[in-house]
């Protein structure tokens, strides 16, 4: 993949969500340069920016402030202009005399499949998951899992999610069939649907928890990020509370293919990112996941690992990067690929320095500092 | 009645003191989102609970109850609690 000469192509725009507003970097056509264009909705916290590949030009954004309710802006002119959605995802009102849920952010924007223009899905924290047809301008709750006793039983509580609020993620819809759906929880574990969400069923067989605790409860699983390979669809990666995964259907079990990672580094860490032509190659972001989890790069020496062969072997990827007093890590939403080839790889880091490799992590440059704690990185590519 | 717009409101009103009316307090959010769809989600939640940093005055007196009632002469102060960083 990396030998292959890099042809002139689309415009890649980096789409970036921070603490504290969203940036876009636009790069020229050699992906050497970038422009910045932002902040965009200063001093809101931004989860999520997202382009629509259906119609190249719609970008919708998750956001809220520390003190205002969640919203959605939307634009349809690359973030010239933003309007807010209609009707943002919000719960249904609780019956009289039952304490109802309330959105306290919308943490994940999917777009929907090919086929289904205008449809796109959301993920909250608190856990619930919402569909909007319009293209986000309004948004419903989907599915029944926000109110099913069960679904709420292993959702937890606000105790048993991550440290700012719990969380529905990973929203997938398999490119062959819109309605093969997956989301992932944290907590609550990873779930499927094959009817187009009218029911949802668990898909954890082979996923570990923490040490103690019964992987049959559902509650206790902690995906932090689930991918689907667009080359073939039937396999899934995963990074996990409890290390990194491969599922390759018709079978029903992950196998925990971070084993294979370096000891002193482990398989712990949060995003997850695969190769849009390859099966066999992804990518994640290890940190450390030791002692009282301190959320930094192990050592404090950042570093990518890829596998080319399906979680088979690791190989380090830091050419480029800090060799040592780097303590920051990268969040489950901040990595991403685009499609070029070779392809380009993506990171934001928590201390807001966004990197870029343009040869399949050899090695990584800095296209910009000094930003916002950096929440998601996702990579748009422009007709 | 008159009601004042915190700062971070005003990317809807466009300015701090906007008319609104209603005889509750729940009366005037409601006419607010008439007039500027989206605002009264960023301060009330689909429980329609006062989101955690919003707060309500009527009078001087700080209120957390929708229902409550407003005479014709009442402002509404809506403010938004300065804590965080």
């Amino acid at each position: 993949m990396a030998s292959s000469k890099e042809k002139p192509a689309r415009r890649v725009v980096v789409l970036v969500a921070t603490r504290k507003g969203a940036w876009l970097f636009h790069g020229d056509a050699q992906r050497k340069s970038w422009r910045a264009d932002g902040p965009h909705f200063l001093g809101h916290i931004v989860n999520h920016v997202v382009l629509d590949p259906r119609d190249g030009r719609t970008l919708l954004a998750a956001a809220k402030t520390g003190h205002l309710g969640p919203t959605v802006f939307r634009s349809t002119n690359l973030g010239r202009t933003w309007k807010e959605a209609g009707r943002p995802p919000a719960f249904a009102k609780a019956p009289e005399g039952q304490v109802g849920r309330a959105v306290d952010h919308t943490f994940w924007l999917t777009p929907g499949h090919a086929s289904q223009p205008g449809v796109w899905y959301a993920g909250t924290s608190p856990q619930g998951l919402f569909r909007s047809a319009d293209g986000g301008v309004s948004w419903e709750p989907f599915s029944p899992i926000n109110d099913d006793p069960q679904y709420r039983e292993w959702m937890g509580t606000v105790q048993d999610g991550t440290p700012d609020g719990p969380k529905l993620h990973s929203i997938i819809v398999d490119p062959r069939d819109p309605a093969h759906l997956l989301f992932a929880m944290s907590g609550g574990g990873v779930h499927e649907s094959v009817d187009g969400g009218r029911s949802f069923k668990p898909l954890v067989k082979g996923m570990e928890v923490v040490g103690g605790f019964d992987p049959s409860t559902i509650t206790f699983h902690d995906p932090h990020c689930v991918r689907l390979c667009p080359s073939q669809p039937d396999r899934l990666y995963q990074q996990n509370h409890c290390g990194i995964y491969r599922l390759d259907r018709p079978s029903d079990e992950w196998v925990r293919i971070g084993k294979k990672m370096p000891k002193r580094v482990g398989d712990i860490g949060f995003p997850m990112v695969v190769h849009p032509r390859d099966a066999d190659t992804a990518w994640v972001f290890p940190m450390d996941g030791t002692s009282v989890w301190p959320r930094t790069s192990p050592q404090g020496k950042p570093a990518a690992y890829v596998t080319r062969n399906a979680g088979k072997t690791w190989q380090r990827q830091d050419a480029g990067l800090p060799p040592d007093q780097a303590w920051w890590t990268v969040k489950r939403q901040a990595m991403s690929a685009d499609a070029r080839d070779p392809l380009g790889l993506y990171f934001g880091t928590t201390s807001g320095e966004l990197w870029m490799s343009r040869n399949e992590g050899e090695r990584w440059a800095c296209i910009a500092r000094h930003l916002p704690e950096i929440y998601a990185v996702e990579v748009a590519e422009l007709k | 009645m008159k009601v004042l717009i915190p700062s971070a409101l005003q990317s809807y009103t466009r300015q701090a003191w906007v008319e609104a009316q209603g005889d509750t307090v729940g009366a005037v959010l409601a006419d607010l989102e008439r007039q500027y769809t989206g605002i009264r989600f960023r301060m009330i939640d689909e429980q329609d609970r006062m989101r955690a940093n919003m707060r309500f005055f009527v009078g001087g007196a700080t209120t957390f109850d929708l229902a409550q009632a407003l005479g014709p002469t009442d402002t509404l102060h809506i403010v938004q609690a300065l804590s965080g960083g």
